[in-house]
């Protein structure tokens, strides 16, 4: 099996609003996924419908070879699952809560548990009324971290964590990563965090797919931002496909580029003789905000998560 | 700025928080009263009428239990007993809606978003608590001005509005208290109405034991409820009972700002206390969890039946005696069997209204699961190895057992008591727990139509307390109301055996089993169909 996830068309409504539009989604058995998207887009609404928890009113899809609807509960023994947004119950120990939610799933490797709690610098016997918002979600990370599972779903799982803690998060996803035994979807909103953490990604807008491939096959979709300093003025520069934006003036161009077009945008500014020259590459950020600054007007209701 | 600063406004975010919802219940509580009278009217017109139907019920025990005692018989009397249980529902009320504003505000950290702004540290309580006061107010004076529309004397009528108005105001006080205690709302809730339950327990034992002139009269007196039902509006029309409650309300209010004033923000009186660091090796399936959510609740639902069992038990005997102190009751006696048959009446009669509590306790506990799902606890259960028929079956046996056992507690505590007085224990124990197990049918429909709901429309979980609240009206008043059979026929609770001393039939048991099992059935299908939605 080489698909641990595959969603085709998926469709859900909550009334009027439509969270999902056809969402397509695919999670490489081994990989470290990320589901980038703003709030609203619909991240949670699909991991929930991963989990069973919601039903597609349309599409088709498959989660470790099983309907997520159907098969939930054979399915839930190899997953573990961070909700966004984590409650306690008020009279239980967080200590308890992991040991429960691992047992319930099947299994507790021990000495992960231990090793994730002292990471996480998390004190296991207070109260679920008295953690902060950040660590009741370490409670959550670490009874999913340390569950014997072939897949982790974790939604917005950084969302409430300190710097310090969000960088042992990525250490603890980074050795998922080396092991290389267990499939991570990771929803966020966090670009750098996905940068950082995933090899593919598939970014979210509106309940569809807009983009999907690893970080290299969408840096191919961004343009390099070029600021050059030439000796002479260029010719036929602006004529080139690819490039967007030029600017010139007093022996200065500025200009974005397609990935693609680099190279004879480059030879044209070499030929026009190169005093000095900065480039800027091209980065998630700005891919995202491509996607969304369009989006941004559009997107009036927040779908419901 | 003083401690008050802002008060004012709050009061006003209170009002506009609370528009439909409080209007609703002040409404609703003050005029349901005013159709009593049209009603009774109706059934009663002679006062002769009324006087039969006086006599008999004020020596039933079920409803003096629920309502209180009735002393005389003519119409704004018998109306003024008949609304004797809503007292119990405006101090309810009265808790819900001042923890709401206080400690439920707190809990959900908007009172510190509140408190960072130019509003003084009683401001939130001082609100709440004029807020509920004035609720109340409006609600007796709209009683009042209601029942004199209606004809009835002024003076009994604003001693009716009153009586009503000072026992909100005396449990808004106890809300106050509660919510300053615990830093969970929940716990607050449990503590401020664990205080109500028991001043109405109070109030049946010492009623219960005044019809016979008995032993424990005086325990009326340990409750507000007692005090105020003191006033008998329409009959004696005494004041000073609103003194009483006036003083209890103001002590209780400056106990409230004391204690708020002492504590931090988002505290309890008592500091968190730390829990095991790892769990035991029990906690490992849905209902060992599910144990943990509810044993509270359970200890004491299964305490406060056991402990009224006890006292009515005790009072069974005496109920027997009437029959000779009240020797112008003879007729009325003869009819329901004698002394033995009296007390089997009395025994009945107080079983039903066990049955009744204890479908209280059922769709308590089922809407469990409900605050479970909207609080997006459930979810990460079920995202486990937890099926969903699974997760609910871990709580539903708390909602099918739990009133069993409350039952079970209550039938044995009465039996053993009575059986003692009598020296027949091995006659009275089995007679008694039969009487009040063979309630359980109903209750479990009670319990059925609660997961039907849950599982069809979980908006609307809460209207699982309509089905109480229709057997309540419907079957233990209806008859009385002179409401036509296949009306009284819809509560589960007209169907039942009335043991001990009346005829054991099995038909009607069986068939509310497969109403309960039924109702229970669809909505679990229809639970494995739905969504699981968060808040």
């Amino acid at each position: 099996m080489t698909n641990a996830i595959s969603a085709n068309g998926l469709v859900k409504k909550f009334g009027s609003t439509t969270a999902l539009d056809g969402l397509d989604l695919v999670v490489r058995t081994g990989e470290v996924h990320g589901f980038l998207g703003p709030n609203g887009a619909g991240k949670s609404t699909t991991i929930r419908v991963l989990l069973g928890l919601l039903r597609a009113d349309g599409g088709s899809v498959s989660l470790l070879g099983g309907d997520p609807w159907e098969d939930a509960t054979a399915l839930h023994r190899q997953l573990a699952y961070v909700p966004g947004d984590v409650t306690l119950w008020p009279n239980l120990s967080g200590g308890e809560v992991i040991d429960l939610l691992g047992r319930l799933r099947g299994g507790l490797n021990k000495r992960r548990r231990a090793d994730l709690l002292e990471r996480f610098d998390l004190d296991p016997r207070k109260k679920g009324r008295s953690y902060s918002k950040g660590n009741r979600q370490k409670v959550a990370l670490v009874a999913a971290l340390a569950s014997d599972v072939e897949l982790l779903l974790l939604d917005e799982p950084t969302s409430g964590l300190d710097p310090l803690m969000e960088e042992v998060f990525r250490e603890a996803i980074h050795e998922e990563q080396r092991r290389g035994d267990r499939t991570v979807l990771l929803s966020s909103h966090i670009l750098s965090e996905v940068e950082a953490l995933c090899d593919r990604l598939t970014i979210i807008r509106d309940g569809k797919a807009v983009e999907t491939g690893t970080l290299a096959d969408l840096r191919h979709l961004t343009r390099t931002s070029i600021e050059a300093e030439l000796s002479r003025a260029p010719d036929g520069l602006a004529d080139l496909p690819g490039v967007h934006n030029l600017r010139a003036e007093n022996g200065r161009v500025r200009f974005d580029v397609d990935t693609a077009a680099l190279d004879p945008a480059l030879r044209h500014l070499t030929a026009a003789g190169v005093r000095s020259l900065v480039s800027q590459p091209p980065t998630l950020e700005e891919l995202f905000l491509r996607h969304y600054d369009r989006a941004a007007a559009a997107s009036g209701a927040e779908v419901a998560r | 700025m003083n401690g008050l600063t802002g008060t004012g406004k709050l009061i006003r975010l209170i009002l506009r928080r609370d528009r439909v919802l409080m209007p609703l219940w002040v409404l609703f509580i003050g005029l349901v009263p005013i159709s009593y009278v049209a009603s009774i009217n109706e059934l009663f017109p002679t006062a002769a009428a009324r006087q039969q139907y006086a006599d008999a019920s004020a020596h039933n025990a079920g409803f003096v239990a629920l309502y209180g005692r009735l002393f005389g018989s003519s119409l704004a009397e018998l109306v003024a007993w008949r609304a004797g249980f809503i007292p119990i529902v405006i101090g309810l009320l009265s808790i819900l809606t001042v923890i709401r504003h206080t400690r439920t505000e707190e809990e959900a950290g908007r009172r510190e978003l509140l408190g960072a702004t130019v509003v003084g540290r009683h401001a939130p309580l001082g609100a709440a608590l004029i807020a509920t006061f004035g609720a109340n107010l409006v609600l007796g004076g709209l009683l009042a001005v209601g029942m004199i529309g209606q004809g009835l004397p002024t003076a009994g009528s604003l001693t009716f509005g009153l009586e009503f108005t000072a026992i909100g105001w005396m449990f808004a006080a106890i809300g106050a208290v509660a919510a300053q205690l615990t830093s969970g709302a929940g716990s607050a809730r449990g503590t401020a109405i664990t205080a109500l339950g028991a001043t109405y327990v109070f109030r049946i034992v010492g009623d219960i034991s005044g019809m016979s002139n008995g032993p424990l009269a005086w325990m009326t007196w340990l409750s507000p409820i007692g005090w105020v039902q003191r006033m008998r509006p329409y009959r004696d029309d005494v004041i000073w009972p609103v003194a009483l409650a006036a003083g209890l309300t103001i002590v209780l209010v400056v106990a409230a700002v004391a204690l708020s004033g002492r504590r931090d923000v988002g505290a309890g009186l008592l500091p968190p206390r730390l829990g095991p660091a790892s769990a035991s090796p029990r906690l490992r399936t849905p209902l060992a969890l599910s144990w943990r959510l509810h044993r509270g609740l359970l200890a004491g639902w299964v305490a406060g039946f056991a402990a009224l069992g006890v006292v009515l038990g005790y009072l069974a005997a005496d109920i027997g005696d009437l029959v000779h102190d009240a020797p112008e009751m003879e007729d009325v006696f003869a009819r329901l069997g004698g002394a033995s048959g009296l007390i089997d009446s009395y025994l009945a009669g107080l079983m039903g209204f066990f049955g009744l509590i204890a479908g209280a306790y059922a769709i308590q506990a089922t809407l469990k699961m409900r605050d479970e799902e909207t609080s997006g606890r459930a979810e990460p259960v079920l995202g486990t190895a937890v099926g969903r028929l699974r997760w609910v079956a871990s709580h539903f046996v708390f909602s099918l057992l739990g009133p069993a056992a409350t039952l079970a507690a209550a039938g044995l505590a009465m039996g053993l008591t009575h059986g003692l007085n009598t020296g027949n224990v091995g006659r009275e124990v089995p007679r008694v727990l039969a009487g009040a197990l063979v309630q359980l049918p109903a209750v479990w429909v009670l319990a059925g139509t609660a997961i039907l709901i849950f599982g069809l429309l979980p908006r609307f979980a809460a209207a699982s307390w309509g089905a109480l609240v229709i057997c309540l009206v419907f079957g233990l008043v209806g008859s009385a109301l002179g409401l036509d059979q296949w009306v009284l026929d819809i509560s589960p609770f007209t169907h039942l055996p009335h043991l001990p001393g009346g005829e054991v039939a099995a038909t009607p048991v069986l068939w509310l089993l497969v109403v309960a099992v039924g109702l229970a059935g669809v909505g679990l299908a229809a639970l494995r169909r739905r969504d699981i939605p968060t808040a």
